[in-house]
């Protein structure tokens, strides 16, 4: 078995290490603690929305609506955590318990995830519309100061991705209950002949999922200082990405919380890395999918060859 | 009257009437002409998007095409392009805009079936890929239709708006394939069940990639008219149709699960989706009213549908 | 002799009166069943039985539709609870777990801090104490396991103590992907788990096997346990008498047509048909037959390409799976392999359609009012007519059948052994996948499927229902 197919964490660690070294040869500037964290700064909010996007898929769904939650989540932060802690924290916890509440409903009803998330992308848009009709609000200082903190050595952004992939690593393929998640994804008959709620299992998934997205939203603030109603809405497609770059699969239950985080830094790279190689920003998003297509090739490749030996 | 009150496609125009009724009683009876008008104009273009959408969403679970916005983009981008407003490009603009339609379906097809991507990545990469084009290929400069182009965009024949005679030319196509034809029957019996279509001789393969070379070349129609109608091609053009497309299906009552599909639906759920918002601003209300009433039809008809399918 | 607790000789579980139906089909029927700490159960029947219901019922999968189910030694009425657990054909794994994840998942309660290494622990124990040398690392993925280590893997998570005890493992067919050295420890594995006080049913076609672990047999036919004793009262012949009808329902009166076998039209993998010929596919169920068609048909067809005039037709037995179009009328699902040959400039002809329709519903029996019906609004065994008319009306010369007549009702099955007849006598060539002897009787030559091989070519009067289930089983006997 080549090495590519035996961890499959490999691959986006390789081309994750491929792009940067691409773009330390092309601006040497950016070999440094600021360049770094320029780099990848704005990588620690789309990581955190990648995660919630994996912990759908884990469970064999897709969620069309996080780029609007995340947007959502972000205009909350922007104007009731500013005003008031309190009254903050208990829209966002309404927030993560409505995302628990949606899981539970396609489980039972047997719903297709698709278009559930697809309505509720216009409802957490229209709510964005409602808190923040232009753009504006203001960044909580607690949080301002969290997200540019400078620890010595290693920029912000890194410390932050380590600490999410660490986190999400121990939380989803290390815990029991994490195990069970995955388990779900796998067989989620075998599962439930086992005894366990799947009802409650999908609920906490999808609750894990509102919990990250309110984190991105919070994070997105903290970076950019204001909010606006649309200010997400591209991460739902980049999430998407950043889970299969990152070694996932959309059914099996197959998914990799640090290769997620991974893949996330990857297209958040991608995008600084082209505007380094004085590639118009025209082609910034098509290098993106690009990346995305090449990726898969290499990947399918690599099975494909292993495949036949075996 | 029973039976009609059975069809799938009747709650979305029952829909549609009631909103356009709530809108005209609101403005004391004027302009209903207008609103009418409008509704065919912009409606059309989600309709001709949508038609699209349904072909490839009754494929069954999984198939749906994330790049018809960015489709519409570059198709429109590179048509007016062509044209660069002259007179007597307008069929040359028109199979510009064809040939990317062509390209574009046989890319994403191509990658759905040689690297064996889930549609919903393939087209989602492929859409990045194709915006960039269009961004590169409209440095700058806007571009407008040819004025006779532009004429055909915005008039209307005997009181209907072109671009809906178009959008419903396309429907009409589109049914016939479906209803009589020896392809249509095909798609409905994979779209229940691909593995039972192959069986009785079904070229499965060749069924799927038809139709997302359809949707693609029915969304670069869509972007042609579109760009024309608003007098040029502006890069987020296709933005709000991605999220439209499928929500028209949706609502018009094209099952998801595949193998059942509804042209006249479609129609009534875009003129619904557009009175919605009509009814709203004239109700006074504002953006995000409208995007949280549209949430809530589309997940009340999705419950509603799923419940019918499974009386428990 | 087994060591069991003399004092305490409840049952482990206990059948009363117990029947199972499914609509009008009556699974299970007067079962009265005792099972007590210690015995092998060895659990033999030809398809459709009963075997599956059986142990469904016992192990709670499937509610009684009459009679009591009980565990006696244990105070409940939980299956799982009374220690029954069941191996079975489809595995209970999560390909995208480790062995140890798969144990977390089947033992509910192991949890806290390093649970991991507890559970890699004890499925490395159950592992060790089954198949010694298994050569399997507890953190490896499911999905890169082969087959017959996921079938270890599956059967060790059952034996392992999850929390509880086992008492009473059911095993379905349990060493079917195992090599005969694995099978040999199995095999072991369980004579010692019935010596220190368990109980075992086990299902297996390998006679062999049966009278090498079962302490008690049982045998059982249409649905009823007709034997149940001592394994040493058995012999391999005997078992096989008794799993046979031996006194037949009155022959079905087959006109003696007598039909001209043309040259050969299939030739492969071992299968072989001549043009007009009726060929069947026999032996166990899942032994390879449904592959074999599949396989033929899926070849011999494209994806992309669609012939106005198929060579082959398919007709489906999971008419839920492989045929049965749901949201479609019933003239539609008839048609659907006959579109392209009659199509004008694309479009359906709707005449021809009709007319075709209307023709097999008088031919095949089809009984409905009209056929613009929903194709679900038939019953089961019109359903299946319906495919059958599908596949008949589109003049294709050879007819593959994947046991069709599944759960299909008497007066349909003889109306289309009689419209088989008679297309075979027009020339067309069939091959019939069935898992009901008496059907294969009906051919004219027989290939005997067993473990996704040829085991028997039998025709003319070498075709006969006891040398059908001989060639089913293997025999196993032990050399002299």
């Amino acid at each position: 078995m080549n090495i590519f197919s035996r961890y499959r964490i490999l691959l986006p660690i390789a081309s994750l290490a491929l792009l940067m070294a691409v773009t330390f040869y092309v601006q040497p500037r950016t070999l440094s603690y600021f360049g770094l964290n320029l780099l990848f700064n704005l990588a620690v909010p789309i990581a955190l929305a990648t995660v919630a996007q994996m912990l759908i898929i884990m469970v064999n769904d897709i969620d069309l609506g996080i780029g609007a939650f995340v947007s959502l989540t972000a205009c909350v932060t922007a104007t009731f955590l500013e005003h008031s802690t309190a009254t903050g924290t208990a829209i966002m916890v309404a927030l993560i318990a409505a995302y628990a509440l949606m899981g539970a409903m396609i489980h039972v009803l047997a719903l297709p995830a698709i278009v559930v998330t697809l309505g509720m992308s216009f409802v957490w848009g229209g709510l964005a519309l409602f808190l923040l009709p232009s753009p504006g609000g203001a960044s909580p200082p607690w949080l301002r100061e969290i997200m540019t903190v400078k620890p010595p050595l290693i920029p912000m952004a890194l410390v932050a991705a380590c600490l999410i992939a660490g986190v999400t690593h121990w939380l989803i393929a290390r815990s029991g209950i994490g195990t069970v998640l995955r388990g779900m994804g796998g067989n989620a008959d075998a599962v439930r002949r086992a005894g366990w709620p799947l009802v409650r299992l999908k609920a906490l998934a999808y609750g894990l999922a509102g919990l990250f997205g309110v984190l991105a939203g919070m994070a997105l603030v903290g970076l950019t200082t204001s909010a606006d109603a649309n200010i997400a809405l591209r991460y739902t497609l980049l999430s998407i990405a950043g889970v299969i770059l990152g070694g996932g699969e959309f059914i099996g239950g197959k998914v990799s919380p640090v290769g997620a985080v991974i893949g996330a830094l990857t297209l958040a790279l991608a995008a600084s890395f082209l505007s380094f190689m004085r590639l118009s920003p025209d082609w910034q998003i098509g290098a993106q999918g690009a990346i995305l297509i090449a990726v898969l090739a290499a990947r399918l490749l690599f099975n494909r060859r292993d495949g036949a030996r075996r | 009257m029973q039976n009609v009150l059975q069809r799938p496609w009747i709650w979305a125009w029952l829909a549609a009437v009631v909103t356009f009724a709530a809108t005209v009683v609101l403005s004391s009876g004027r302009g209903a002409g207008g609103l009418a008008y409008a509704a065919l104009s912009f409606g059309a273009f989600a309709a001709i998007v949508g038609v699209g959408q349904m072909l490839v969403i009754s494929l069954g679970p999984g198939n749906v095409d994330l790049s018809i916005p960015a489709t519409m983009t570059l198709s429109a981008t590179l048509a007016l392009k062509a044209m660069d407003g002259a007179p007597g490009t307008v069929l040359l603009g028109l199979g510009v805009a064809l040939l990317v339609g062509l390209g574009t379906g046989a890319a994403n097809f191509a990658l759905i079936l040689l690297l064996r991507l889930p549609p919903i990545v393939a087209t989602l990469a492929a859409s990045l890929v194709y915006q960039s084009l269009a961004i590169w290929s409209n440095r700058g400069l806007r571009v407008k239709p040819p004025e006779a182009l532009a004429d055909f965009a915005t008039g209307r024949t005997l009181g209907i708006p072109n671009v809906a005679l178009v959008g419903l030319l396309l429907s009409l196509l589109v049914w016939i394939a479906l209803e009589r034809g020896v392809w249509g029957r095909w798609l409905l019996a994979a779209g229940q069940n691909p593995r039972a279509a192959r069986l009785a001789g079904v070229p499965v393969e060749r069924v799927r990639a038809t139709a997302y070379v359809t949707v693609s070349v029915f969304a670069t129609v869509a972007g042609f008219l579109l760009a024309s109608f608003s007098g040029g091609a502006a890069l987020n053009m296709g933005t709000e149709y991605l999220l439209m497309s499928i929500a028209v299906v949706i609502i018009g009552g094209t099952s998801i699960a595949g193998g059942f599909s509804n042209v006249p639906g479609i129609w009534g759920a875009a003129f619904f989706m557009f009175l919605v918002v009509s009814m709203l601003n004239t109700y006074g209300a504002g953006a995000g009213a409208r995007s949280v009433l549209t949430g809530v039809i589309i997940i009340g008809i999705v419950i509603a549908a799923s419940a019918r399918r499974n009386p428990a | 002799m087994p060591k069991r607790d003399a004092s305490d000789n409840s049952p482990l579980v206990a059948l009363t009166d117990v029947a199972k139906r499914f609509g009008a089909v009556a699974a299970l029927n007067d079962v009265n069943l005792e099972i007590h700490a210690g015995e092998c159960l060895g659990l033999v029947g030809h398809n459709g039985a009963g075997k599956s219901t059986l142990v469904s019922v016992i192990n709670g999968a499937l509610p009684a539709s009459s009679g009591r189910v009980e565990f006696p030694a244990s105070a409940t009425n939980d299956a799982l609870a009374a220690g029954v657990r069941s191996v079975f054909q489809e595995l209970s794994l999560c390909p995208n777990l480790s062995l140890a994840e798969n144990l977390r998942i089947a033992h509910a309660d192991l949890r806290g801090w390093g649970w991991r290494r507890r559970a890699g622990v004890e499925i490395g124990q159950s592992l060790d104490a089954l198949f010694p040398g298994h050569g399997i690392a507890v953190d490896a993925q499911v999905e890169t396991l082969s087959i017959a280590q996921r079938q270890m893997v599956e059967i060790a998570i059952r034996f392992a103590p999850l929390g509880g005890t086992p008492k009473l493992l059911i095993l379905d067919e349990p060493t079917s992907s195992l090599d005969a050295g694995i099978s040999s420890q199995l095999l072991d594995a369980i004579t010692r788990f019935c010596d220190q006080g368990g109980a075992i049913i086990f299902i297996s076609h390998m006679l062999g096997e049966i009278f090498r672990v079962a302490n008690r047999i049982l045998v059982m036919k249409d649905g009823h346990i007709v034997a149940d004793e001592a394994a040493r009262h058995f012999t391999r012949q005997g078992l096989v008498d008794v799993m046979g009808h031996v006194a037949t329902e009155p022959e079905t009166s087959q006109e003696q047509i007598h039909r001209e076998l043309g040259e050969t039209v299939i030739a492969q993998d071992g299968l072989e048909a001549r043009r007009g010929e009726i060929v069947g596919l026999s032996g166990l169920a899942g032994h390879g037959q449904a592959e074999a068609l599949a396989k033929l048909y899926l070849d011999a067809t494209s994806t992309w390409r669609n012939i106005g005039s198929p060579r082959m037709v398919f007709i489906a037995g999971d008419r839920k799976r492989d045929g049965v179009l749901p949201l479609w009328s019933i003239l539609n699902n008839m048609s659907l392999s006959l579109l392209a040959a009659t199509a004008r400039w694309g479009l359906v002809d709707h005449k021809s359609e009709r007319r075709t329709g209307d023709e097999w519903k008088r031919r095949i029996g089809i009984r409905t009012e009209t056929l613009s019906n929903p194709i679900l609004s038939l019953s089961g065994g019109n359903q299946q007519k319906a495919l059958f008319a599908r596949a008949l009306a589109s003049r294709a010369p050879l007819v593959i059948m994947d046991d069709p007549m599944r759960g299909v009702d008497v007066g349909t099955k003889q109306d289309v052994y009689a419209l088989v007849r008679a297309e075979a006598a027009k020339g067309r060539t069939f091959l019939w996948y069935s898992t009901e002897t008496e059907e294969m009787c009906q051919c004219d030559r027989v290939f005997v499927y067993r473990n996704g091989l040829i085991s028997a070519e039998l025709s003319g009067d070498e075709l006969t229902e006891a040398r059908v289930l001989e060639a089913s089983f293997e025999m196993q006997e032990p050399v002299a």
